[in-house]
């Protein structure tokens, strides 16, 4: 009896609360991740280009200062970010509570992740093709857009993903201060008000999630590799 | 034509790589630029690009002066030398067409035109048929050829040619060379050779240098430098066992080289036959060979006791198709 109450009760907060909260957290992941890599994508473009021996050496007090802050924003951890920040949300999204106002951190959060994982994908990129194109005349935008960007596609495609699930799972744990989806439904039924049940299935829901984002990136990365075929 | 006066290149760990390098490279030659590993060879190669500075010295195409170029000239005069890479530096990521076109996609250029000119240059390196796979999907001469097609896209003056057939056996390299060969000829293009294998050289090049800890030892025509070697580097590189011995021995000999460049059956024993047919007693004085695919490829040392026996020795193996050269040797 108690058991059936369980499940009903269960099962309403399932169905009025898990088809918007999973679609809170979609997007905001998503969105988060676009400017992520809107934010990375650069600032790692222009670490491997900028170097001492890259194609386009640039004044390595700047490179110093970009590594530090994006050193430093790595060590802080999300949480205490997530407070940090409140003020810059407010100024930009004009609240500091709910899904939207949870991209602000979620994006200071996992800019510089994105940042060394765009490093870390073209310092990949084999040198001698980066010297090829010199020898033919190639400027070192064309360098960047022509040989470095499509040639290490493949692991900017994986480095993607893994961003992607990480920066779902910071989103999940903006559920704690005022973010939306399902951290947020997983906190407030199952750790506030004692659902461990709901807790459960929000977190199988999420493992489900990242199981999706992983297989379908690898699957795109690996088609879209003209290697080893 | 090109000049290399004085090049010298240090590296800012003091190494110095080039010291006081002059060449002249004249217009259709194949230059071969022979050297042992740490001779300076990559470092000349990529001194005559540009891709690294020289210290001192100056590099001129067409009397030219590439040294004072600034970046943006540079770009644009790169494009009338073409390197060809050792490791074939094919983008992997793009069909063999595109990386063929690779270097005309740089400037503006006409799409149509460009695509029927990659297209033209691939069958000029015969693999019209791979111009939609993947640089994956071909065998390491395949990807010097792509790549020697890549470099004839920009219509280079000079192909310049680092150890281009250093990663491929020795069956492709011979058809690699042909390939170079023929170039050299019907499109009128001067070749630079850098290698470490002295068959490479005497397969095609007119004219050698031979770099030796950062200096040229000794440069002229192939025939000469071969068959006389003057320095020690030279000697070295014809007599690979040392010549000590040779200084050693009283007796006057004649020394022949020969190479064997594929043109030879394994099972054939050319050395009996030629010693049966020309009546002369020949000694190996040193032989690398090996067999491949059923044919001979390396590279011999033999001694004749005269001049008459070198003679009907020479022209045996010249009958044959063999590159064999007198070699003198002075102590």
């Amino acid at each position: 009896m108690l058991n059936s109450d369980l499940m009903k009760e269960t099962w309403q907060v399932v169905a009025t609360q898990f088809p918007l909260a999973l679609w809170e957290t979609i997007y905001s992941t998503l969105i988060a991740t676009l400017f992520a890599v809107l934010i990375g994508l650069p600032l790692g473009i222009i670490l491997v280009i900028g170097k001492k021996d890259g194609i386009r050496p640039l004044n390595p007090v700047i490179l110093k200062i970009i590594d530090l802050i994006i050193n430093i924003l790595r060590s802080v951890p999300f949480l205490i970010l997530l407070v940090v920040v409140i003020p810059l949300t407010r100024l930009i999204v004009g609240t500091a509570v709910g899904t939207v106002a949870s991209i602000v951190p979620l994006t200071i959060a996992s800019f510089p992740f994105v940042c060394r994982l765009v490093e870390s994908s073209l310092n990949e990129v084999d040198g001698n093709l980066i010297e090829m194109a010199q020898s033919v005349g190639a400027s070192p935008l064309q360098i960047v857009w022509k040989v470095l960007l499509p040639e290490g596609l493949p692991s900017l495609l994986s480095n993607l993903t893994i961003a992607i699930t990480t920066i779902l799972s910071y989103q999940a744990m903006s559920g704690i201060a005022g973010g939306g989806g399902l951290g947020k439904v997983a906190i407030n039924y199952g750790f506030y008000r004692y659902k461990y049940s709901i807790m459960l299935i929000s977190v199988i829901v999420l493992v489900i999630l990242v199981q999706l984002i992983q297989s379908i990136g690898s699957f795109i990365a690996r088609k879209c590799d003209k290697r080893l075929k | 034509m090109i000049e290399i006066s004085n090049l010298s290149k240090t590296y800012s760990n003091e190494v110095e790589a080039l010291k006081n390098v002059n060449l002249k490279i004249c217009d259709g030659d194949i230059y071969g630029i022979i050297g042992l590993s740490g001779a300076g060879k990559s470092t000349l190669v990529r001194c005559i690009d540009l891709l690294e500075k020289p210290s001192s010295g100056t590099i001129k195409i067409d009397d030219i002066d590439l040294t004072a170029l600034n970046d943006k000239q540079l770009r644009g005069k790169r494009k009338e030398i073409s390197l060809i890479f050792q490791n074939f530096n094919l983008l992997e990521q793009k069909t063999c067409l595109q990386n063929v076109l690779f270097p005309l996609t740089l400037g503006s250029h006409d799409k149509k035109q460009a695509i029927q000119k990659g297209m033209d240059l691939l069958s000029l390196v015969g693999l019209q048929d791979k111009a939609n796979s993947y640089p994956s999907q071909l065998s390491g001469g395949q990807k010097q050829r792509v790549a020697i097609a890549r470099a004839l896209a920009t219509d280079p003056k000079v192909l310049l040619c680092d150890e281009p057939t250093s990663a491929l056996d020795p069956q492709t390299t011979t058809s690699i060379l042909q390939l170079l060969s023929d170039i050299n000829k019907k499109m009128h293009i001067t070749i630079i050779i850098i290698t470490h294998q002295m068959s490479v050289v005497e397969s095609i090049c007119n004219k050698v240098a031979i770099l030796s800890a950062g200096t040229v030892a000794e440069n002229g025509k192939v025939d000469e430098v071969f068959s006389n070697p003057q320095s020690n580097a030279a000697k070295k590189m014809v007599f690979p066992e040392g010549f000590d011995d040779i200084i050693n021995r009283k007796e006057q000999k004649k020394f022949i080289r020969v190479v064997f460049d594929g043109e030879i059956l394994t099972e054939r024993p050319i050395i009996a036959e030629m010693t049966t047919q020309t009546q002369t007693l020949t000694s190996i004085f040193y032989a690398s060979t090996k067999s491949i695919n059923g044919k001979v490829y390396g590279s011999m040392l033999l001694s004749v006791q005269n001049q008459e026996q070198t003679d009907k020795v020479l022209d045996y193996l010249h009958s044959n198709g063999l590159i064999a050269k007198e070699v003198v040797f002075n102590a």
